[in-house]
This record gives structure tokens, sequence and C-alpha cells, in this order.
């Protein structure tokens, strides 16, 4: 009874989601205020109902009702209790829902939070975000419905792919979806903004907080799921730049661009064009990447299922909706007022360059995730591009970003000195230097790119060090004043500052794992010692195990140092029997320096002989506290009384940007 | 500057930019595509022994054997023609004889001597890839019949 109560109210949602796709926007365009008050009540509703049907949809993976298709392909009834809810996703049909949930969420959201924006603008702007979710909705009831039942309930079901039953995973694609989905706001308000022919401060200062909100969930939703990769595929590694991760890499770059130039939009009143073109390409790379991973055109872990029809639908609504806002832009777009002009030299300068150059790296990126696609549908022949293109096109594009990071917040707005600029950076250049010599000796082996790379890497933390100890007057006025000034800066401030040393930390990080890696593979038998990056390891053998819905193969190693205890790893080889599919759990013990990683393969000869693989990971640790700290700037700057998402009317804001820009 | 001289260095600092990108690109594409073969088309044309490729089949059963240090031989198979593999290595949890897999490494005197070994994620999915070289080789139908009856691959994804 539930399940069907859940497909009729996605059958609801669906109606609405038509009238609020339509009447709001007919109201807009005539200045009907009726019409136009019809979108916030319906935005609500189809919250509701998809609420409703998501909801149900869970309470039959809780329960395990195995008349339910979907809940048989992907549960059992042995299965823990967080799998059975994360299940509830980590199929094609579930996670569909899960992103129109989010989306008819984010609706409501704008709806609620949006009450002091101009009428017209929020009912155009609540029109489009429900004519993508009718879109998804007709894609859900027509070729993915959830809810199907089965004639007969068989005892038990097909258990969930079990690389996917992990921590994690379990969380990783609520956060992807919720950045992907996200930037539908920005793409609404870009929408409406062109159907109204008017851009300016305001509205970019209403779109920031949507898009921060979406970039934050996007970093730790990519993060997570990089660290899934980093532990659970057991090869040491945690960035393959497979098109998987490229589909949500590309929207990332696109809005980490967007939330740069909606400041300049904001502060300057200019870029508009620019900032509309962002916001659409970056809502249509995070449809493109659905497509990408749902449609099953990818080799993948995220390709659920082969079905044509499914493909071709998503292609459909891809070309409708990417094609109709670019042709909404070209017709629009160039009746957008030029704003105020600035110098190349300037903080305006420095954000158009960021811009370009993420843009270019994103543009890039596409090529290189389309390039086989595109090879293959021509009927050429199959080819595969590796992370060896990625990293060749992508690192000399990020190097210069990098390097022109440290020097951009130091810029005033309109023009800019870089000598000034330069000058107070000399402690930086100073230390970076210093590091890069420091590095150079330390590891003799070291190849001089990864040296530079760190040595940019300290460039910027200590960039972004001088650029908050100016704010404060460090040194040039009395201790506690400093402090006081410290204090007392704007959340948006520390956003921004947190946000930027996090990226310098994940440089570092990135750059010393991928060049001063040690893998050491070989067979050991019980009693044998490999010695990895200073570390030994002695292996003592395996045992069996038995998990809840697993049985492991557990091999056990006892690490020393300078023939030290320093710690036991216990990977292991797990198979759940349902599924019949082995995973690797590899044995990972954290040091500030880096990871020590140990991976059991098969069992080899008769003597209890296991071959193992043992990594020492330099500075992965510092990735991932990169991308904490770059999501901890997010929060930070969206807890900014400036960057509330209920944004006040037109009016006091302007005022107040300009007694802000004083 | 002149608005219009300030435009201008904006326009001209992007197409130097695009144009920059467009030869790293070009570049790494010379260096950095990999081809994909199948086995037939590995013995019908003679590959340079440095340049990287791909070959997906079915692992042969009974062709696994594990030599000293890590290192695993066995050989990939279209059906039609089978090609001999090396590859040093733990090799994917889902690596089993008699399904698909791709191997990328170098064609050198007879023997792909292979760094990175891919299998299927899951139990209902076989690469497309490998699917293509099978069709290719004219063993298809019959391989579909026999993997949809042992549910390797959902009923009705093959066409």
């Amino acid at each position: 009874m539930i399940v069907e109560i859940g497909h009729f109210a996605l059958i609801l949602a669906l109606v609405v989601a038509f009238a609020q796709g339509t009447v709001p926007l007919i109201g807009a365009h005539r200045g009907d205020a009726l019409w136009m008050a019809a979108a916030r009540p319906a935005a609500l509703t189809q919250a509701v109902l998809v609420a409703m049907a998501f909801g149900a949809l869970m309470h039959a993976y809780v329960t395990s009702d195995f008349s339910v298709l979907n809940v048989i392909n992907n549960s059992h009834s042995t299965k823990p209790l967080i799998y059975k809810i994360s299940g509830v996703w980590g199929n094609h049909e579930g996670s569909m829902l899960l992103w129109v949930l989010i989306l008819a969420v984010f609706g409501a959201a704008v709806a609620v939070f949006g009450r002091h924006l101009p009428p017209g603008l929020s009912a155009r702007a609540l029109s489009v975000q429900a004519l993508i979710a009718f879109g998804f909705l007709l894609f859900i009831l027509f070729t993915s419905n959830p809810f199907e039942r089965v004639a007969l309930a068989p005892a038990d079901g097909r258990d969930l792919n079990p690389l996917l039953q992990d921590p994690g995973l379990a969380f990783h694609p609520p956060f992807l979806y919720l950045g992907y989905v996200g930037f539908s706001v920005a793409f609404s308000f870009a929408i409406a903004a062109l159907l109204e022919g008017r851009v300016d401060a305001a509205w970019a200062r209403w779109v920031r907080p949507w898009t921060l909100a979406a970039w934050t969930f996007l970093t730790a939703g990519i993060g997570l799921g990089s660290w899934w990769a980093y532990y659970e595929l057991g090869w040491g590694g945690w960035w393959y730049w497979d098109p998987v991760e490229n589909a949500s890499f590309m929207p990332w770059l696109a809005g980490t661009a967007l939330l740069h130039s909606a400041v300049v939009v904001e502060k300057r009143d200019t870029l508009k064009g620019w900032t509309i073109f962002l916001a659409i390409v970056a809502f249509s790379l995070s449809l493109l990447g659905t497509f990408l991973v749902r449609s099953g055109v990818l080799t993948s872990v995220h390709a659920f299922a082969v079905d044509p029809a499914r493909g071709v639908f998503i292609l459909v609504l891809l070309l409708v909706a990417i094609g109709g806002s670019f042709a909404l832009f070209a017709w629009r777009g160039p009746a957008l007022m030029p704003g105020g002009l600035f110098r190349p030299v300037s903080r305006e300068g420095a954000l158009l360059l960021n811009n370009l150059l993420l843009a270019t790296a994103t543009a890039v990126i596409l090529l290189g995730t389309l390039y086989p696609l595109f090879i293959d549908a021509v009927g050429g022949a199959k080819v595969s591009v590796g992370p060896p293109f990625f990293d060749s096109v992508f690192v000399p594009l990020m190097v210069p970003l990098v390097a022109a990071l440290a020097v951009g917040p130091l810029l005033p707005w309109k023009r800019g000195d870089l000598a000034g600029a330069l000058g107070r950076l000399k402690l930086a250049f100073v230390l970076a230097a210093a590091a890069v010599v420091g590095i150079w000796f330390v590891f003799d082996r070291g190849s001089v790119l990864a040296v530079l790379g760190l040595g940019l890497a300290a460039w910027l933390a200590v960039g972004v060090v001088v650029e908050i100890a100016g704010r404060i007057h460090l040194l040039g006025i009395a201790p506690v004043a400093s402090l006081r000034r410290l204090l007392g800066l704007p959340r948006a401030a520390w956003g921004m500052t947190l946000a930027h040393f996090g990226l310098a930390v994940l440089v570092a990080g990135v750059t010393a794992s991928s060049a001063w890696k040690v893998e050491k593979i070989q067979t050991m038998r019980p009693g044998d010692t490999v010695e990895v990056a200073g570390y030994t390891y002695r292996f003592e053998g395996a045992r069996d195990v038995q998990g809840p819905n697993y049985a492991a193969t557990r091999g056990r190693f006892t690490v020393t140092r300078d023939g030290e205890p320093f710690v036991v790893l216990e990977p292991e080889k797990r198979l759940y029997p349902v599924q019949q599919m082995p995973t690797t759990e590899a044995a990972i013990r954290s040091t500030f320096l880096g990871d020590l990683y140990a991976v059991i393969g098969d069992a080899e000869g008769n003597e209890g002989g296991f071959v193992t693989r043992l990594y020492f990971n330099p500075l992965v640790p510092w990735i991932w506290a990169g991308i904490l700290l770059m999501v901890a700037g997010g929060v930070a700057s969206l807890s900014d009384r400036r960057h509330r998402v209920g944004a006040p009317g037109r009016r006091p804001l302007t005022t107040e940007a300009a007694s802000a820009k004083a | 500057m002149k608005p219009k001289r300030r435009r201008l260095t904006f326009v001209l600092i992007g197409m130097g930019l695009l144009g920059a990108a467009a030869a790293l690109v070009l570049a790494a594409f010379r260096d950095s595509i990999v081809f994909f073969y199948s086995p037939t088309e590995i013995l019908a044309k003679a590959l340079p022994a440095e340049q990287r490729i791909r070959v997906g089949g079915l692992v042969e059963e009974g062709s696994l054997e594990k030599v000293a240090g890590g290192t695993v031989r066995f050989k990939i198979t279209d059906l039609a023609e089978t090609i001999p593999v090396t590859y040093t290595g733990i090799l994917p949890d889902l690596f089993r004889e008699g399904q698909g897999v791709v191997a990328q490494g170098r064609f050198q005197e007879g023997v792909l001597k292979a760094d990175e070994v891919l299998a299927k994620h899951d139990e209902n999915y076989m690469p497309p890839e490998v699917a293509d070289a099978l069709k290719k080789s004219g063993q298809w139908e019959h391989m579909k019949d026999a993997m949809e009856g042992a549910g390797q691959i959902p009923k009705g994804a093959a066409k």
C-alpha cells in the first residue's frame, strides 16, 4: 500500500511540476500577480509529494519488501541497516528519485527563503526549476519506475553491489547530487534573468549563496568519492581521470569559476553575460554528468543498467535543456547592459584570469572525456584517453592559476598595482624558494617538477597568510588590536582564506603523492619481511573471519620502524556470497607525512603465502585535509550575514553594497 | 587605456590561452591516446612494439597461471584468436577465467606485457569493448545465449 502511495505521489508531483512550470511563467510574462503567486505553493507541494515518494521507497527498503522489483535487485535481508538505506540510491531508479527529491527541495527552499525576491524573477526561476523537475519526473515514471511490483515475491533479495556497501560511498551520492542539483538554482535564476532582460548586483547577491552551497556540497561529494576509491579499490590511488570522475569534476570547475565571476557582478556590476553563461554551463555539465554516468555509455561502477531507452531519453532531455538555454542566451544575452570598466591588473582582472583558466581546463577535460565517445559514435576506432592526457593538459593550466591566486586577493578593485602586490609577497617568495631548496635536499631522488609543485603550494599558503595579515594590520598596530580585527573579520573573508589555504594543502598533497609514491608487490609467506619507505612490514599470516554478510581472509602485518613496533595492519579480502563478489579492504595507517597502505591478494603456494601489495603514499592525508578546509571555507562563507540565502529586497542591498565597498 | 584597447587586451589574453590549450591538447593527444584492439585485429596488424594498446576479450578457460613474484600469465580470446598476456600485480577482484577483461600495455614478441588489467565492475556487466570484440569475431550470438542463461548479462541488453 505504501509503495502505491509513493507511486501515486510521484505522478501527482509530475502534474504539479507541469502547472508550476507553466502558470507562473505565463503570469510573469503578462504581469499577472495571481498567476505568478502560484509558483511558491506549487514548489512546496511538489517537494512534499516527491518526499512522500522517496519516503515510500525508503520504507520498502528498510522493511525489505521483496514484492518491489527495485528492492529485490538491490537489497538483502541480512544487509546492515545503513546499507539498506543507502541502497535506496545505490541503483539507477532510486538515484534518479533522489536527484528529483533534491531538485524539489532546492525549489522549495527558493520559495521559502526568496519571499523578498521581485515577484517576476521569483516566479520565473521557480518555473524553470519546475520544468527541469518535469523532465526528470517524466523520465522516472516512463523509463525507470522504482515502484514496480513483481507478482511473486522471492524469499530474499539479490543484495547491493558489495563495492557500494561502504560508509564513504553511502553518503557520496547525496552530497554529489546536492552539488549537481544545487547548480540548478543558479541556472534557473540565470534563465529568469535572461527572460527579464536584467542582471544587476542584487541578482548576483541572490545567486551567490546558492552557488556557494552547491559548490560546497559538490566539493564534499567529490572528496568522499575520491576517498572511497582510495581505500576501497585497493590500488593506492585516489584519482584516475576516469570519465565518471571527470563528469563530477567538470561542473566543479565551472562552478568554481561561477562562484568567482558572481563576485565581480555583485561588487562591480560587470562580466554579467559571462556569469550567466557560466551558470548555464555549470548546470549543463551537471546534466551531462548525469547522462554520462547513468546512460551506460561508460564502463564504470556507476553504470547501473545498460538500457538504450533511458540513454536516449536523457539525451533528448539534455538537448532540450542545454540547447534551449543556450539559444535563449544567444537571443537575450547581448541585451544585458555592460557594466563598469577595469584595468587588466585589478581584482576584476585577476578574477577574470581565474575564470579563463578554469573555463579552459573545463573545456580540455570535456574534450578528453567525450573524444572516445565521439570517435566511437562516428564509427572510428575504439580509443581510450587516459591519465597521461589529462595530466599533461590540466597541470600546465593549474600552475598559473595557483601562482596568480596568491596575488589576486592583494589587488584592489578597478585598478591594481602589480609591483606593490608582489612586494608584499616577498616573504612568500623567499619561503617558497626555501621550501624548494629544503625539499630538494631531503628527497634526494626528487623530480624537479614535483619539487617546484611543492614550492608553488608553499607560495600560495604563505600568500594567503600575507593577505589576511594585511587585513588585520599585523605588526603594524598593537597585537591586541590586530587580534580584535581578526575576530571581527567577516565570515566571508574567513571562507576565502580557508578555501584558498585548503587549495594550497591539496596541491602539496597531490604533488607529493603522485611524485614520491612507493609501491612494492610480492609474494610473502608468514615470517617474511619487506621494507617500504623506512617501515619494515612483517607478514604474520592470514586467517578466515566471518562478517555480517560476507566471509573474509584477513592478513596481518606487524610494522616496525627502526626496530620499534609501529602499527599492526590487517587488510582483508572479502567475499560477498549473495552476489559471489570479492572486494578488497585495504589497511591504512595515516601519519602526518603519508599513509602506510597494505593490501592482501590471492593465496599462492602451499605454505600460507599470499600476494601482497604494500605502499607508502606521501602526503595523501593532506589531500583530504585540503578538501576539508575548502568545504569549511564554503560553510564559513555561507554563514556570513551578507550571504544569507534569505536575501532581503533589492534596494537595501545595493546601498549596503555601496557602503561595503568603502 | 581606452575601453576599446582594454577589451582588446582581454580578448588577446583569452585567445592566447585558447591557443596554448589547443597546443597542449594536440601534443597530449598524439602521445597518450590508446587504441583498442581485439585479438584478431592484433594478429592481423603489425603494431609497433612501443605503442601502448588495449586488448579486450574473454580470459581463456584454464589459461591462468601464476609465476613467482606476483606475476601472472593468462590468455585473452575473442573465441577466434588468442593473445598471451603477462602482468605483474594484483588482478582486479572480479578477474576470472571465462569472463570479460580489458588489458592495457605493449604488444612485444607475440606477448602483451600488461601494466593495467580491468575487469568488469559487477556481476551483471561486461565491458562494452569486449562485447564489441566478440561481435566482430562473430562469436557474440552464442556467447550471449550462454551468458544470459547464466545471468551474467541482463536479458535484452545485448543486441
